[in-house]
This record gives structure tokens, C-alpha cells and sequence, in this order.
């Protein structure tokens, strides 16, 4: 808490209250009967192997943890959990889809179950059950996980990433508010640059932050990679006007963004020469533990994406899907953990432990503690509802993440801010490598 | 004197044609295979037959998650048309080129110092070799630290010297951080290279280096007449692998720069990497690391037949 005074401990306390937090044996009781009474039951003597991404919050991991030692208890199933950092686990992932073997549920980066549907455990009778129960699934994590009717998997959270900006620097640059537009938004840049205290948003190859935001960027322009028959469409005059904007926008950064990945931003933020960025909650809460940083966690806030001109959000944000193999020798512990997981009393907790860093994916979650636990929080709670599915207005599948992985936006807006590349190649290179991932 | 003729108490043996399978029972060559099977079995398990299965996977279109059908060299075609893949070999080819020969004069230096006879040459020696030992990965880590864009130590010493005002954008732009890994891969590779030579100089027979020195040698022609030509064939075996290693270098690259900035460090191993286990296209990445063996098949050719003239292995003319 960065100011422990007795309103934020009566607000603390009436969080934890209201979200029914269970801790040490109220947590195995609430397991106990929720595995007697839950539709799949854990096959007996059933171990499971779970590959998680590592955590960036360590409290999501000690609430991660509990829960997964309340089920072990309740339902008897062994559980090995293991932890690879995010971009190791698609690959990890792949060795087990093609091997046949070594691991049970795997959970990690937005399309991996779109990259072997044929792999996995259909999930429809979980995803049926929690979305009755909790109010439906948002649009963007329903779509990422669902092959025509069928769930490959279940999006438990989104990674929600959203402006963090220095509110010194805004005021200081004659900004009241964070722009909702993008003219405004490239005016702000701007002027920001001129005050020396710059933006910058990563143009190399940052898995999250940087197809995040050239993403938003995109699709603002109204400009797709595919268009809904997953035709290859991004050569066009919308990509263009989205390259010129995107120029005009990294000629305002601080130097250096080509070579960023997605903790480089955080650092340059944490050490103060750095003053918007776009980056998961990770940067405030970073500041908000050390006391060293007091004035730059107060100074922090953050801001939705604006609107492009196409006239609605046009947002990319992580979901991460949590899948099981087919090849699991026990199928219903796997379908129980995973529904464990998305209950009330154990995903409460679980997003007060992730501080703001996860955001549901289940609606009735929108009042969920750790929206409130911190006004700075409230933008996240929208990741899930403005966020568009990775591929655009094309099929979500394993080519959408094969171009996702394979940073073809990326490179484009890269190559063309970098002044490496002309506007029509760097275009007419995108088109040829997504018709050749889209053939 | 008894004539009769002893019965033997053992059965005489039958005296009878060699057989096929006597012959090859007592056949050195025979019972050589066999000795060599263990070695031969390892080296087809672990090394030929991935090589045969990254060349069959590069004719399918085979993804992560579910195999492929054969597709002939539709992969290789398209890679001929892809500037990114073309941009990788020059990458591969300059990084290559630049570190081998850097590594090998310095190298070569390094080694005729360290061959002098000096207090601690012993210490000096083993110092030599940190670079080479530390694991590429923690290396790499401290050099994308060095050379950061922000926080590099290096701009920050010149900016506290008055020497440069902004920081150095080292790992963000093309040229510089090509520049980058290229000093790194010298700062790693350059003890293999310097401890090799040093082991051939050591072979050099002092006598001569006397007997040159009688006739009046200088040291320049001391080492152009008699050092250098008998190091030759040291040279071709360690150069050999310094530009095998340096042209399949993965682990550098991907721990600096992961190919970046905009795939201006991407050598043929990190965007094979890339292709086939990140965006999941198989096939295609097998074909990127299955075009590398042509070029390194051109290297070891001509380390192969050069080692075979006698110039390179007595370091005479070939007379």
C-alpha cells in the first residue's frame, strides 16, 4: 500500500471481506465441497502436470499456488506446476503437442491453442458452465479460444496493457487530460518531446508492448492484415496513412526504441528518463514497492488507448489461454482444475494477488475487489471488453499467430519508422509474407 | 625305433577349405566395424539423423502441432524471393567474415605474446581463456547491458567525460548493432583461436629460430619464414572451426538482440529459430538452417584439400 493510512486499510479490509477471500481452511473447505459438488470429478490417483508462465507478480504466484494446493487436497489429484518464462512456453508447448507426452495443461500466450487444435481437450462443458455462471465471456478471449463452436481451450485473464504516463509531463506539456483521439494523441507526443520529457514505444521485437501498440495503431486506420475470409488486405491506403502516422509518432521518441524487447520500457520508465509508455500495470506496481519511487508512483496514472479513426476501440491485448492435451491420461481432474480456477472465491483472490496485472475475462468479474483496491487499477478492468481478437476482423487460428509470432507487423511499422524501408515496400514485404502464412 | 604310428589322443582336424565366415571372422577390418559401431550408432543417432530429418522437413510444410505433406522445394523457392531470408545470409556471411578475420589476427598476436617466456605465463595463460569459458549466455547478457540504449556504461562514461552529449543508440540502430555483436563474438572467440596457436607455436623447434637468428633473420622475417608457415596447417584446423561455430552462432545473437533491430543481426540460425519454433512454420525454418550447409560445406572443402597439400602439412613448398 503506498500510503497506509486507516481509509486504505478499511478499504483494504472491506475488499478482502466482500471478496469472500478464503485463506488457509476456509479455502480447503470451500474446495472440499466444491469438488463434491462440481461436474467433473478428478479421476482417482490423478497427477497432473501444469507448465505455467512465470509470474511477474509474486503475489499471483503465492495465490496461484494456494489455490492449486486447496484443489491438490480437496480432489487428491497430484499437482505438479512449473513455471517457463512467457515466451518459452509456446515453444515448450509444441514439443509436448508433438511428443505425445510430458505435460498435462499448459498456459501461456494468446493463440497457442489455435496452434494445435488438434491436440487439445475440447473445453465447451467448462466454458458452457463458467459463463452461466458468471455473467459470459468477453468477445475478444471467447474468440481466441473457440474454433467455430468449440472451446480448445479456456482464457482464464488478459494481460491488460494500457498508456502509463508521468501526469507532470502531461501537465507540463498543457495536457489536462490523456487525448482520446489520435491527432490529440500525436499532438501530446509532441509536445511532450519538446518539454524533453519523451515518450517512446518499442518497435523491436517486444511480444506484448510492441504488436500491442502498432496493433492499436493499425486498426485504428482501419487497416487489417486479413479481412474476415482471411483474405491478405494490408496493402492498402489505410496501411499507409497507419505508417505515415506511426513515422510521425517515432520521431517524437526517445532514442533506442528499435532494439527494445518488453522490459526495456519498464526500465527506461522506473529510471525516470522515460514519461509515456505503453506496458502492463507492471510498471506502477513496480513503483509503488519501492520506496525509493514514491514520487513516481504517485506521478503515474494511466490512460485507455485512444480511439483511431475508425471510430471505436481497436485494441490488442494478451489473453492468456490455459489448455489441456488430449493425450492427458486424466482428463476430468484436468476440466476440474481448470473451472477451480474461474470460481468466485479462488479468482477474487487471485486478481487481488495479480494487483491489477490480469484482468477477467468472465463479466461478472467487473466487480471484482482489485478494481477497487486502487483507483490507479480502474483503466485495466477495461482490457478484456475493448480488446479485439489477435487476428483483427480475420479467423482467429494458427495462422493469425504464426504473423503474430512471426512480427510481420512489427518489422513493417519498424522498418518504415527506421527509415530502412519506403512505404511500399515495406507494405508489398508484408503482404508477401502474410499471403505466404495465409496460403 | 617303433613304426607304428602313434594314435593321437586328440583328433587330428580336419583339414578343409577356408570358409567365407573364417575368413571374415579372423579380418581385422571385420572386427573393426564392430569396435567403431558405438561411435558410428551415436553419431547416426544424434547427428545424421536430424541433419536427414531438418532437410526432409524443409521439402514438407510440416507446422508445430501436426506434420506435413511433401511439397518438393516449394519452401526453398519462396525463400529465394524473401528479402528478409536474403538479408539474414548477408548478415551471416558479414558477421562471419569481419569476426574470423579479427579473431584470427588477433588471435595469432595474442598467441606469439603469450609464446614469449614471461613471469606468471602460466596465470596469463589461463586468463586468456575466461572469455571462451563463461557461458555465452551470461556474456551475452552483460554485453546487451553494455551496449543498451539507455544504460550503457560506456555512454555514460563518455557523456561524465564531456566526450558526447546523447547516449550512444548502440543496439538500436542497423550499423551500430551490427558492430555490436560482431566485438562480442571476437571477445568470445578469440581464445579458442589465441590458445590454439599458442599450442602450435609451441611445436616450432627452438633451433631453427636459432639457426635463423645466426643467419641474421630479423624478427618479422623470423616469423614470415619460419613461424608462420609451420603454423599453417594449425591455422587451418582452428580457423576451420572458428568459422563453422561463428557462422551457425545462435545464442549471441538471440541473447543481445534476438535479430533485431529490424532484422539487422538476424544470421540464418535466429531466423530459422524464429520461423520454425516461434511462429510455428516448420518447414520453413528447417529450409533456412538446411541452406547454411552449402556454405559451410564450402568451408570445410577448402580446409580439406588445402590440408591436403604437403605445403599445409609440413609447411614446405609443394615440391
Amino acid at each position: 500500500m503506498h500510503d497506509f493510512t486507516r481509509r486504505s486499510l478499511l478499504q483494504g479490509g472491506t475488499a478482502l471481506a466482500a471478496a469472500g477471500a478464503l485463506t488457509g481452511p476456509a479455502l480447503l473447505d470451500f474446495a472440499k465441497a466444491w469438488a463434491q459438488a462440481s461436474p467433473w470429478k478428478a479421476e482417482p490417483g490423478a497427477k497432473l502436470t501444469v507448465m505455467r508462465w512465470k509470474r511477474f507478480v509474486p503475489a499471483e504466484d503465492d495465490a496461484f499456488n494456494a489455490m492449486v494446493a486447496a484443489f491438490k487436497a480437496a480432489t487428491g489429484t497430484e499437482m505438479n506446476v512449473f513455471s517457463e518464462s512467457l515466451e518459452d512456453v509456446q515453444p515448450k508447448a509444441s514439443v509436448a503437442a508433438n511428443t505425445g507426452s510430458g505435460i498435462d495443461l499448459a498456459w501461456g500466450p494468446f493463440t497457442l491453442p489455435q496452434l494445435f487444435p488438434t491436440k487439445v481437450l475440447k473445453m465447451n462443458d467448462v466454458a458452457d458452465y463458467l459463463g452461466k455462471k458468471y455473467g459470459g465471456w468477453t468477445d475478444a478471449a471467447a474468440n481466441t479460444c473457440k474454433q467455430g463452436n468449440d472451446w480448445l481451450g479456456i482464457p482464464p485473464a488478459t494481460i491488460g496493457v494500457y498508456m502509463t504516463y508521468r501526469k507532470s509531463a502531461l501537465d507540463k506539456a498543457g495536457f489536462k487530460e490523456f487525448p482520446t483521439d489520435f491527432p490529440g494523441f500525436l499532438a501530446m507526443c509532441k509536445a511532450l518531446k519538446a518539454n524533453n520529457t519523451p515518450a517512446g514505444f518499442p518497435l523491436g521485437h517486444a511480444t506484448g508492448d510492441a504488436n500491442g501498440w502498432l496493433h492499436w495503431v493499425l486498426w485504428g486506420h482501419d487497416a487489417w492484415t486479413v479481412d474476415k475470409d482471411d483474405k491478405v488486405i494490408i496493402n492498402s491506403p489505410e496501411t499507409a496513412k497507419a505508417l505515415e502516422y506511426c513515422k510521425a509518432l517515432s520521431d517524437t521518441f526517445i532514442p533506442g526504441t528499435a532494439s527494445w524487447n518488453d522490459s526495456s520500457n519498464n526500465k527506461a520508465y522506473l529510471s525516470g528518463d522515460l514519461y509515456c509508455t505503453n506496458n502492463g500495470i507492471s510498471i506502477y506496481v513496480a513503483a509503488k514497492d519501492d520506496p525509493k519511487m514514491k514520487d513516481l508512483a504517485d506521478d503515474t496514472y494511466h490512460a485507455l488507448y485512444p480511439v483511431g479513426p475508425i471510430g471505436k476501440p481497436t485494441e490488442l491485448q494478451l489473453v492468456v489461454p490455459i489448455l489441456a492435451f488430449n493425450f492427458t491420461k486424466y482428463p476430468n481432474a484436468a476440466k476440474a482444475f481448470v473451472a477451480f480456477m474461474l470460481e468466485k472465491e479462488n479468482y477474487d483472490k487471485w486478481l487481488l494477488g495479480a494487483r491489477g496485472y490480469l484482468t477477467h475475462t468472465l463479466n461478472a468479474y467487473d466487480s471484482s475487489p482489485v478494481w477497487a483496491a486502487d483507483p490507479k487499477n480502474q483503466v485495466f478492468s477495461q482490457a478484456s471488453k475493448r480488446a479485439l481478437p489477435a487476428s483483427g476482423i480475420g479467423k482467429v487460428g494458427e495462422k493469425a499467430a504464426g504473423a503474430l509470432a512471426d512480427y510481420i507487423v512489427v518489422d513493417m511499422f519498424a522498418n518504415f519508422c527506421t527509415g530502412a524501408k519506403d512505404a511500399r515496400t515495406a507494405m508489398s514485404e508484408a503482404e508477401r509474407q502474410l499471403k505466404r502464412i495465409y496460403r | 625305433m617303433a613304426d607304428i604310428a602313434l594314435q593321437p589322443r586328440i583328433a587330428k582336424r580336419q583339414i578343409r577349405e577356408a570358409t567365407t565366415w573364417d575368413q571374415i571372422k579372423t579380418n581385422r577390418n571385420w572386427l573393426g566395424f564392430w569396435f567403431m559401431m558405438p561411435a558410428m550408432g551415436f553419431l547416426i543417432f544424434f547427428l545424421a539423423y536430424p541433419l536427414g530429418l531438418g532437410v526432409w522437413l524443409s521439402l514438407t510444410d510440416a507446422k508445430i502441432g501436426r506434420p506435413g505433406h511433401y511439397i518438393g522445394v516449394e519452401n526453398y523457392a519462396w525463400l529465394w524471393d524473401d528479402s528478409i531470408f536474403w538479408l539474414s545470409v548477408f548478415n551471416t556471411l558479414l558477421y562471419t567474415f569481419i569476426a574470423s578475420v579479427i579473431k584470427f589476427a588477433v588471435g595469432l598476436y595474442l598467441a606469439l605474446l603469450l609464446n614469449e617466456n614471461m613471469p606468471f605465463k602460466a596465470i596469463l595463460r589461463a586468463l586468456v581463456l575466461i572469455p571462451f569459458i563463461v557461458p555465452t549466455v551470461l556474456s551475452a547478457l552483460a554485453f546487451w547491458w553494455i551496449f543498451d540504449s539507455q544504460f550503457s556504461i560506456i555512454s555514460w562514461s563518455l557523456k561524465h567525460m564531456g566526450l558526447i552529449t546523447q547516449n550512444i543508440n548502440f543496439l538500436g540502430d542497423s550499423t551500430w548493432a551490427r558492430i555490436c555483436v560482431i566485438f562480442a563474438n571476437i571477445w568470445r572467440g578469440v581464445p579458442f583461436v589465441a590458445i590454439t596457436l599458442l599450442a602450435g607455436l609451441q611445436t616450432v623447434q627452438p633451433s631453427l629460430y636459432e639457426a635463423a637468428t645466426l643467419d641474421g633473420a630479423s624478427r618479422w622475417e623470423l616469423f614470415r619464414h619460419i613461424t608462420y608457415p609451420l603454423l599453417t596447417p594449425i591455422i587451418a584446423v582452428v580457423m576451420t572451426f572458428s568459422v563453422l561455430f561463428t557462422f551457425t552462432d545462435f545464442q549471441l545473437i538471440w541473447a543481445m538482440t534476438r535479430g533485431g533491430p529490424v532484422n539487422a543481426t538476424h544470421l540464418m540460425a535466429t531466423l530459422s529459430y524464429q520461423r520454425a519454433i516461434i511462429a510455428g512454420q516448420l518447414g520453413e525454418g528447417a529450409a533456412i538452417s538446411s541452406a547454411m550447409i552449402p556454405f559451410l560445406l564450402a568451408a570445410i572443402m577448402v580446409s580439406w584439400f588445402g590440408l591436403q597439400r604437403r605445403k599445409w602439412q609440413q609447411g614446405e613448398n609443394n615440391d
